[in-house]
């Protein structure tokens, strides 16, 4: 029989149980659905915080003290601005080194308060990170050495504490201290659940004289090209070894945070794939079982084939080719329900969801292999069925 | 050698004689069921010539069907030689019996078999489908063959739209158009009227004598039984008489054929085999009367050697 042939035997066959093959199909559309919409929010959240990882800027080095693992508690800091200054040497150009020392406090203007992250930092900090301004200015150099009492807003921290009026020129309190309002950031967006305008830059000595302390927190290096990056890092741990040989330092680049996140995100895509498959699993084993009754109602119809001249293998094709019909037809409408739904989310929720053509690939390819793996039994069943006792069932 | 895997049945025969459609040598079929034998065929022989017309009558339950079943290649017997198209099914794997299924035989059932919710052109043309035919040329044969059996303006009738008369000829239509030599009719009218079922026989006589088809049909009809060229009377799965088989012409009275008990019958079973295995219309059957004693024979020994 040739191959057109059995497709179309195969295509009339389902439609002449319309309501059973769309039933039929339910299990595997929904399956297929679920593992691209699921895989699609997975792909999306990843691309989500790789992005927001590479827009802290190009070439970055994050030094900090102890070792950057996942679930390791955070050391407290010896750096102080002196370390800074061996660390700028090995830099050699003082706008690439950047640095935090960061707090959470109570921000105040008026009879408005925000609980936010009062950050202290170097006026090099917009051009080590990507930040922009949406109004005023940034802090200066002078600003830092002065330990002047200026402060720049974060979007969230402006609209909470000035939401009918111009913040600039305006006094925030920051920890009970009179800061002057210089700029607005630009808003950033949330990242991995954290608001990232929820946010104040202060120099860096303003906020070491407001809490009393020496510390620096990190030390942000943003190197000249992305070769030497890794030996750059080296030389600052060396550096900063040998003035704490009692602390361990670390220096990471953001590929080794993309890949950490990265893997992360990765396991957490794939257990929700595997979940969505165990429903394509289910669609499977009901299309064996709806193909088990057909091959069942259909009986004298294969005995009668057999009799006119069909092979064994003519019969199995035939309801093999049904199978994999239905589970075919199946994915593919459930792969345009788990496309739309994925687009629905990404609109209209803020889960992000980024349609892959590899999930795509690889749902089709999984249901039409489960309409192989599960059509072949029910299909080899019909081609052995004795054609004399089919022809006598009723 | 040609190189074919099946025995040559000509191969022992003397020059000139038919080569037969069928034949049949002791040929034995025992079902089990739940671990009961049931010897539904004990030791049949016959053979069927191009062109025959053999009616095929009997009690119900003597075995006419198992015997349809195994002339067409349905079914394998459990003992004895069986050549079809001359070709020893015993050397045959079931895809290679499809063929000859396909290629030399026509049935045609009492329940008609036609597939639903397909047009009398598609269900004729089924057989063609298995033979690689393109569908264009498909429907023409088809419709052809549906135009010889009067069914011409029923081209797209489905079978729940017509009569059990046109569906019966939509069957018989289907098991000619591949144009087999042998045509094989299990009770064709069993489930018609009579008047009806005197068409389709008169169809299938005609069919017989025109395109030279051996025709072998099951009936209970004496009239009709008597109108074949040749008629086969068999009893608790042997036969009991052969019109074609001088020895047993002393069976031939109709009266014989129905309704009588098994148990009436001397010997059924030794008797009419020996006879009928000797006799000068079965040329090769000479084997019945040493092996025929359980009707068995293993299938291994009446394998052909040369099956590499
Ligand atoms: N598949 C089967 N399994 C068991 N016994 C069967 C089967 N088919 C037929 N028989 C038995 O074989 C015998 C002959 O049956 P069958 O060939 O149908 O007779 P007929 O067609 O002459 O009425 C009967 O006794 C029947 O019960
Ligand atoms: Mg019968």
């Amino acid at each position: 029989m040739r191959v057109a042939e059995a497709w179309r035997v195969a295509l009339d066959a389902l439609r002449a149980n319309r309501l059973r093959s769309a039933l039929t199909m339910l299990g595997v559309i929904i399956g297929v659905a679920s593992v691209v919409l699921l895989v699609a929010i997975g792909t999306g959240t990843k691309q989500k915080v790789e992005q927001q990882v590479e827009g802290l800027g190009s070439n970055l080095l994050l030094v900090v003290p102890g070792r950057i693992e996942v679930g390791n508690a955070p050391v407290v800091s010896p750096l102080t601005l002196k370390d800074v200054d061996a660390v700028t040497r090995v830099v050699g150009d003082p706008d690439r080194v950047a640095v935090t020392v960061a707090s959470g406090a109570t921000a105040r203007a008026g009879a408005r308060s925000d609980f936010t992250t009062v950050q202290g930092v170097l006026e090099t900090t917009p051009a080590v990170f990507t930040r922009s301004l949406a109004r005023g200015r940034y802090l200066t150099g002078t600003d830092v050495d002065t330990s002047r009492r200026v402060a720049v807003l974060g979007d969230s921290v402006a609209r909470a504490l000035f939401p009918d009026r111009d913040p600039l020129g305006q006094q925030v309190a920051l920890a009970g201290v009179r800061f002057r309002v210089i700029g607005v950031f630009a808003p950033l967006g949330q990242s991995l659940g954290v608001d990232r305008d929820d946010e104040v830059h202060v120099p860096v000595t303003a906020a070491q004289r407001l809490w009393g302390t020496q510390r620096v927190d990190g030390i942000a290096v943003k190197a000249p090209d992305r070769e030497r990056i890794d030996e750059l890092g080296d030389r600052i741990v060396a550096e900063l070894n040998r003035r704490h040989p009692d602390t361990e330092f670390s220096a990471v680049t953001q590929q080794q945070i993309l890949g950490v996140l990265g893997d992360i995100l990765g396991v957490l895509t794939g257990v929700l794939a595997a979940i969505a498959g165990i429903s394509l699993l289910v669609g499977g084993v009901g299309v064996s079982n709806i193909m088990l009754v057909s091959v069942r109602e259909r009986t004298r119809e294969i005995g009668l084939r057999k009799a006119v001249g069909a092979r064994p293998r003519d019969i199995g094709v035939q309801f093999l080719l049904e199978a994999v019909l239905l589970t075919t037809i199946g994915g593919l409408t459930g792969m345009a329900l788990g496309v739309g739904s994925a687009l629905l989310v990404d609109a209209l929720s803020p889960i992000p969801a980024a349609i892959t053509w590899w999930s795509l690939a690889l749902a089709f390819g999984v249901s039409a292999v489960v309409g192989i793996v599960f059509g072949v039994v029910p299909a080899q069943r019909a081609g052995r069925l004795d054609p004399v006792v089919a022809l006598r069932t009723e | 050698m040609t190189g074919s895997a099946v025995a040559d049945p000509r191969g022992d025969r003397p020059a000139g004689e038919r080569v037969a459609a069928i034949e049949a040598v002791d040929v034995s079929r025992t079902y089990q069921l739940d671990g009961v034998s049931v010897e539904a065929l004990r030791g049949v022989s016959l053979t069927v010539q191009p062109g025959d017309y053999v009616a095929l009558v009997g009690p119900s339950g003597s075995g006419k069907s198992t015997l349809m079943h195994l002339l067409g290649g349905l079914d394998r017997p459990t003992g004895g030689r069986l050549v079809i198209g001359g070709r020893d099914v015993n050397a045959l794997a079931p895809p290679e019996m499809a063929t000859l299924r396909n290629e030399t035989i026509g049935f045609v059932f009492q329940a008609f078999h036609l597939l639903p919710r397909t047009s009398a052109v598609e269900n004729v043309a089924l057989p063609l489908v298995y033979r690689g035919v393109s569908a264009r040329q498909r429907r023409e044969r088809a419709a052809a063959m549906l135009g010889r059996v009067g069914l011409g303006h029923r081209l797209d009738h489905r079978p729940n739209q017509m009569s059990g008369g046109e569906q019966q000829r939509v069957a018989i239509a289907r098991a000619l158009v591949t144009e087999p030599t042998v045509l094989l009719a299990d009770e064709p009218t069993g489930n018609l009227d009579s008047v009806t079922g005197a068409a389709v026989l008169e169809l299938l006589e005609q069919l017989n004598a025109e395109s030279g088809v051996a025709l072998v049909m099951v009936t209970h009809d004496q009239e009709v039984a008597a109108r074949a060229h040749r008629r086969i009377t068999m009893r608790d799965g042997v036969v009991v008489g052969d019109s074609a088989d001088p020895r047993s012409a002393h069976d031939r009275p109709p009266s014989v054929d129905h309704g009588r008990p098994a148990t009436l019958v001397p010997a059924p079973s030794a008797e009419p085999r020996s006879a009928s295995g000797s006799g000068p219309g079965h040329p090769s059957g000479g084997s019945g009367g040493a092996a025929g004693a359980t009707g068995r024979l293993p299938r291994e020994i009446e394998r052909p050697g040369g099956t590499a």
